[in-house]
């Protein structure tokens, strides 16, 4: 198939996906701060069932059922706190698109820079190990005599 | 060799890393409820609404609590091990029926039998979610105390009831004047 045949429908494609993905957001909004808080709180969850989508993002039955846990919860009054108190006793740190920092967690938090350490030691001692290597080193006495040897006219000995 | 050596060992370990990251499922999120006490609930029992079912009722007994519906395609997979096991009357078996509709839900029982002691209706999933339940099906072992001593995600195969669930069972039922851990 020509490439261009298979342009039309992509293009078609991508004029459907903005409304399809409208739907997403839909909310029955009575009152405008606590929907607003529920964006901003379930953006930093994660919906189990589909796992690289946000609570606010997902479709799933279950995503829709905890956005409606979570809207009752601020209705009653509780803080973002409580609520992610919540949902990680019931499904643990997975749902939190940020992990408390904690010994389990420390590799996670601190590997990078740890690597980074590394890296940043590893490219030290090369450079300086280039460095070294690259400096003047005088001659010994020995080499100047072969040198000179070398390079005295007449011997016909070009090559050592 | 000795400056290809520190490479080859990173190299190995992240082969290491990887290999077990391949064997493993990430849909399975360990649960944080294990060897916690079982959330309480009191729902209406699926067959006859009227009557009650709450995790309180069980207190004294080792059991199982499936989760399970209608809609759910590896429940259909997973029910006639379930059959099975009920007849083998070695734990018994309570149904959380999880956001189902009463009636596909009994028609289902109707149609593929009922390894069930009694299902509790759960319609609106709080329940579930106190649970932790995000794919059904999932089956919970609770032990005398009401303490949640394992949860198996997905479909219970007959390796998990031979290796996980039986030997638990036995150690749970055999240490009768036990507390918790």
């Amino acid at each position: 198939m020509r490439p261009s045949r298979l342009l039309l429908p992509l293009l078609l494609l991508c004029c459907i996906a903005p409304v399809v993905n409208a739907k997403e957001a839909q909310s029955s909004a009575d009152d405008p701060v606590i929907e607003k808080r529920l964006m901003k709180l379930s953006q930093e969850l994660r919906c189990l069932v589909c796992q690289n989508e946000t609570l606010a993002d997902s479709r799933a039955d279950l995503a829709e059922d905890l956005r409606r846990e979570i809207r009752e919860q601020m209705k009653a009054g509780k803080s973002d706190q409580e609520i992610i108190a919540f949902l990680t006793q019931r499904y643990g740190d997975f749902v939190l698109y940020r992990p408390p920092v904690k010994p389990t967690t420390y590799l996670l938090w601190f590997g990078p820079f740890v690597l980074l350490l590394a890296g940043l030691a590893m490219l030290f001692r090369y450079v300086k190990q280039r460095r070294d290597s690259i400096n003047d080193q005088p001659l010994t006495n020995e080499e100047h005599a072969r040198v000179a040897e070398l390079l005295r006219p007449g011997t016909g000995k070009e090559t050592a | 060799m000795g400056r290809y050596l520190i490479p080859l060992v990173l190299f190995i370990v992240l082969v290491v890393f990887l290999a077990i990251g391949l064997g493993r499922d990430p849909h399975e999120v360990p649960s944080p409820l294990i060897n916690k006490a079982a959330p309480g609930f009191q729902l209406p029992q699926l067959k006859d609404p009227s009557k009650k079912f709450s995790a309180q009722d069980m207190r004294g007994k080792v059991w199982l609590l499936n989760v399970w519906a209608s809609w759910c395609v590896s429940c259909r997979e997973e029910h006639p091990l379930l059959l099975e096991y009920s007849r083998t009357a070695a734990v018994p078996i309570y149904g959380l029926n999880y956001k189902d509709q009463r009636e596909d839900a009994i028609a289902w029982l109707g149609e593929l039998g009922d390894p069930y002691v009694l299902s509790a209706s759960d319609v609106d999933g709080r329940v579930g979610i106190d649970y932790g339940v995000y794919g059904a099906p999932e089956t919970y072992l609770i032990d005398r105390n009401g303490v949640i001593r394992f949860k198996q995600i997905g479909a219970v195969t007959p390796d998990v009831w031979e290796n996980r669930i039986l030997p638990l069972v036995k150690e749970l039922n055999g240490n009768k004047f036990q507390g918790i851990n």
